[in-house]
Formats: C-alpha cells, sequence, structure tokens
C-alpha cells in the first residue's frame, strides 16, 4: 500500500514539475529573446517598414484600446446576466437553455467569432475595421468567462445575508447593489483577469474585424493592430526576429502584470468574510 | 391597563408544494409583550414567525391562505407595502448574520436604506442602538472594524441593534440564542425585558425554559397546529392540553 503511495506521489510530483518546467521555459525563452531588445525606442517609436525597424508605440495603443473597449462592453453586460441568471431567474427553464448557449459561446473557436464579428460588426453594420468592431468581438468572445466567474462568486454569498437585509425593509436591488455585489468583488475581478488575458491575446477574431494599420487609432472607428495581431504578421513574414521576440515579451509582461495587479487588489478585498 | 392587538392572524394556513406546514392557524399577539413560540423541530413555527414579516415569500412554491392583520391591515392583501410593513416588523435571525462590513456600516445600513443621510443622525442611531443592545462599551472603540470578527454573542447583539436601527414595532426573533453559549444566551435573554417596553417581540424558542424565564405569552406548536396559546405561567403550571402537558414535562419533543 505504501509502496503504491509513494509511486502516486512519485507520478503526480512529475505531472507537476512538467507543468511547471513547461511553463518556466516558454517565459524564460521568450523573456530571453525578447527583453534585450526591448529600450525605450521599441515603446515610443511608431514601426517603421511594417515593423521591420522603429518601434511599436502604436500597436502598444492599439492593444489596450481595443481590449479596453471589449472589457468596458462585457462588463456591465456579463454582470448584469449574471445577477439576473442568478438573483431573479433562478431555476427556470429559459435560463438553462440560456445558460447551455452561454457554455457553447465559450467553447466557440475564436476565429468563428472573427468572422461573425467581420460579417455582422464590420460589413452588415458598417463599421469598418474599426476598434469598435474588434472591441465588440472581444466582448462577445469575454461574456461566457466573465458570466460564469460572476456567477459562482454569487453563488458562494450566504442566503443570511440577503434575509438580513431583506428583513431590514430593502428591496431586492438594494440588497444585490449594496449586500451580495460588494461580497463578490474578488470573483468578479477574477472573472475580469480571466476576460483580459482572453482578450489581449487574442489573434484570429481580432485580425478580422480591426485590420492592421499601423497608424496610432484617433477614434473608436479607427482600424488599428493590436500585439497579438503585429506578433504573427511579423513572425508570419518573417519580417523581423528580434522585434518577433520583443513583442512577445512585452506581451507577457503586460498579462503578467494585470494578473499580479488584480491579485493584489483580490487578496485586499477578500478576507471579510465571516461564517 | 388595556392589551392592545398587534397581530391578529385568523386561519392561517400555508403549503410548501404538497406539504400542509400550517394548518388553521388563530392567534393574537399583544403589543408590548413577549409572546413565545414553542414546539419541536419542524412543528412550523419558524414558519408562522416568517409569515409575519412575509420572509416566506423568498420561498418558491409556497401558497398561503387566511389573514394575517397587522394593526388591523391585512399584510397579505396585494396592496400592503411589504417594505413598510419590514420596516415595521423586524427580524433576528437563528445564526448571527452581520453584513461582512463594519460594526458601523452593519447599523446604519437600514436607515440608509429608508433615506437618511445626515451623518450626525446616523452616528446618533449607531449610539443609541448599540446603547439599547447593550454593546456600546464592548464595541465603542472598533466602530469601523469588521462586525465579522466579534464574538457570537456580540454579533447577535449587533443583529438586534441593526433591526432596531430602522426603528420597528415588532422584532421577530427565530431562535436568537440556539448559537450562542449561555453567558451570551443570558446576556440576549437579559435585553429582552427591557426591549418589550418599547417592542413587541415574538421569539421562536427550543428552550422551554427560556420560554418560561422571558415571555408573557406562549403558544405550543404541534405539527403545523397550534395546540394552544395563553399567558406562560398558565402554559406551563396549567395546561388546558394533555399535549401541551406532555411536551414541556418532557414526555416528547
Amino acid at each position: 500500500m505504501n509502496k503504491k503511495n509513494a509511486a502516486f506521489y512519485g507520478f503526480i510530483g512529475i505531472l507537476a514539475a512538467i507543468t511547471l518546467a513547461a511553463l518556466t521555459i516558454i517565459i524564460g525563452y521568450i523573456l530571453m529573446n525578447g527583453l534585450t531588445y526591448i529600450n525605450l525606442e521599441f515603446l515610443a517609436e511608431e514601426p517603421r517598414r511594417m515593423g521591420k525597424e522603429g518601434g511599436i508605440h502604436s500597436v502598444i495603443i492599439g492593444t489596450l484600446m481595443v481590449t479596453g473597449v471589449g472589457i468596458l462592453i462585457a462588463t456591465p453586460i456579463g454582470i448584469a446576466a449574471a445577477i439576473y441568471f442568478n438573483e431573479y431567474a433562478k431555476g427556470g427553464k429559459g435560463v438553462a437553455v440560456i445558460r447551455f448557449f452561454t457554455e457553447i459561446l465559450a467553447g466557440i473557436p475564436s476565429i468563428i467569432f472573427g468572422l461573425f464579428g467581420f460579417a455582422f460588426f464590420v460589413i452588415f453594420l458598417g463599421m469598418g475595421w474599426s476598434v469598435i468592431s474588434g472591441g465588440l468581438t472581444l466582448a462577445l468572445m469575454v461574456l461566457p468567462t466573465l458570466i460564469r466567474a460572476t456567477e459562482e462568486s454569487l453563488k458562494t454569498v450566504p442566503m443570511a445575508y440577503r434575509e438580513g437585509s431583506l428583513s431590514l425593509g430593502a428591496t431586492k436591488w438594494q440588497t444585490i447593489v449594496k449586500v451580495i455585489i460588494p461580497c463578490c468583488k474578488p470573483g468578479i475581478l477574477t472573472g475580469l483577469i480571466l476576460g483580459i488575458g482572453r482578450a489581449i491575446g487574442e489573434t484570429a477574431a481580432v485580425m478580422l474585424t480591426v485590420g492592421g494599420s499601423l497608424r496610432v487609432p484617433t477614434s473608436l472607428f479607427d482600424s488599428t493592430r493590436t500585439m497579438s495581431v503585429h506578433l504573427y504578421i511579423l513572425s508570419a513574414e518573417g519580417l523581423s526576429r528580434e522585434k518577433t521576440y520583443a513583442t512577445a515579451a512585452l506581451l507577457i509582461i503586460i498579462v503578467l502584470m494585470i494578473n499580479i495587479t488584480a491579485n493584489l487588489i483580490s487578496s485586499r478585498l477578500g478576507g471579510t468574510y465571516g461564517n | 391597563m388595556e392589551i392592545k392587538t398587534k397581530f391578529a392572524i385568523e386561519k392561517l394556513n400555508l403549503h410548501y408544494g404538497s406539504f400542509h406546514a400550517l394548518k388553521e392557524i388563530d392567534m393574537t399577539i399583544y403589543e408590548n409583550k413577549i409572546t413565545a413560540l414553542i414546539g419541536p423541530s419542524g412543528c412550523g413555527k419558524s414558519t408562522f414567525l416568517r409569515t409575519l414579516n412575509r420572509m416566506n415569500d423568498l420561498i418558491q412554491g409556497v401558497i398561503i391562505e387566511g389573514t394575517v392583520r397587522f394593526d388591523d391591515m391585512d399584510i397579505y392583501q396585494n396592496s400592503y407595502d411589504i417594505i413598510e410593513l419590514r420596516k415595521k416588523v423586524g427580524m433576528v435571525f437563528q445564526r448571527p448574520n452581520p453584513f461582512p462590513k463594519t460594526v458601523y456600516e452593519n447599523i446604519v445600513y437600514g436607515p440608509k436604506i429608508h433615506g437618511e443621510k445626515d451623518k450626525s443622525k446616523l452616528d446618533h442611531i449607531v449610539e443609541k442602538t448599540l446603547r439599547e443592545v447593550a454593546l456600546w462599551d464592548e464595541v465603542k472603540d472598533r466602530l469601523h472594524k469588521p462586525a465579522t470578527g466579534l464574538s457570537g454573542g456580540q454579533q447577535q447583539r449587533l443583529c438586534i441593534a441593526r433591526c432596531l436601527a430602522v426603528e420597528p414595532e415588532v422584532i421577530l426573533m427565530d431562535e436568537p440564542t440556539s448559537a450562542l453559549d449561555p453567558v451570551a444566551t443570558s446576556k440576549i435573554e437579559g435585553l429582552l425585558e427591557d426591549l418589550a417596553v418599547k417592542y413587541t417581540i415574538v421569539i421562536v424558542t427550543h428552550n422551554m425554559q427560556q420560554a418560561g424565564r422571558v415571555s408573557n405569552y406562549t403558544s405550543f406548536f404541534l405539527n403545523g397546529k397550534v395546540i394552544e396559546t395563553d399567558k406562560t405561567e398558565v402554559i406551563f403550571s396549567n395546561p388546558r392540553d394533555k399535549k401541551t402537558e406532555d411536551y414541556i414535562t418532557g414526555r416528547f419533543g
């Protein structure tokens, strides 16, 4: 029995080590190849000769805009949907159907979202290749994650808080806004991070809806280029090995920074739960 | 002194789906008195308590028939304002349920919801209600610390204070001491008498000694029916019904 146990622990240990190693190697490899090329010039200058030379300033701006717009659109809708599912329409048949489709939405390949975004936002609504088309498409992609994370955290709020609030003469809405949502902040934040992670790394859907302009976007209706798309184009067309790695390294750094910040906020928000 | 009626309940029936939880209940609850509801587990006393502030509305599939008059108004009429009802009829739960906010925020939660914005008035409410539940001296230096850091007994007194902060007329208590130790329990029992001067109290309790110690009236529930209601001393010394006597003397339950 003991032998079996030891073997089992060994096996699990090896798997854990493989996971950790894979992560370290990927991040380490990219950073080692890319970090040396990241300097002020790379961050502050516009790309020249299709990105072969110069920096990626406009691409950074484009990334932040597209991701930001996507998250800004998805967050209120996602939270509202989760609240509706969990607090209002509990257990209804309609909700089961909507939830089923939301789950499916989460599993659809991003290129399909891209095609839909292209056909609907870019062509049908005439928004063209633009920040807003990309943002809307990303919002659709991020929604399931956000809804799921918010719902999970709504479920952990004890019924006793709801009863306590209602028994004081609060309306359901006041209860949700003043008691339940504050309890869910860490969970919602986790959903947001996952959403941002998905949005910022998205390539296919963004390429089809945002286009690939290298100019700094000045409005929501301008085309731009995100770092993931830039990365793809640089490497697919073999424009510049060093710029490719520098972009990749920067993307990883940004994603890590978002994660760390969110974790800090989350741990500060958490820990006020009672029994 | 004339005793006024606060709640008049007539032919109250409550069904959870196919389960008939309350059967033909008639009861009167008097103003500024403490009414204890006793009976074995599952006899419907908590369910009955929750009909008085319409908390059963939260549960799906509940059907309620009969009348519950509060100050001569039927609270189950569609036109009755449920928010007003819950303002006037506060509730303290079995397990202390302070919000994960500070002591101060817990108390001002109710007044703020009902539109009180004046900081000095809110401060006054906090001090007044905490004094009413004899908690002020224990928490005055930690008003802005999380309420969840208080002991169970303190949390429960905080919940009573939170309930008092909206100036109710009636306080419903659902086994308020069952999750507390004996010291905390005796503190809360001591409070009840003082509170009854201003408020009408209905308390569900598992503990017959508690009912005997604190209440003016006692109602004995069994299998969803009220077996008898009377002055507490009568119920405990000279019950009319054999079943009440058996329960009180500990033959079942």
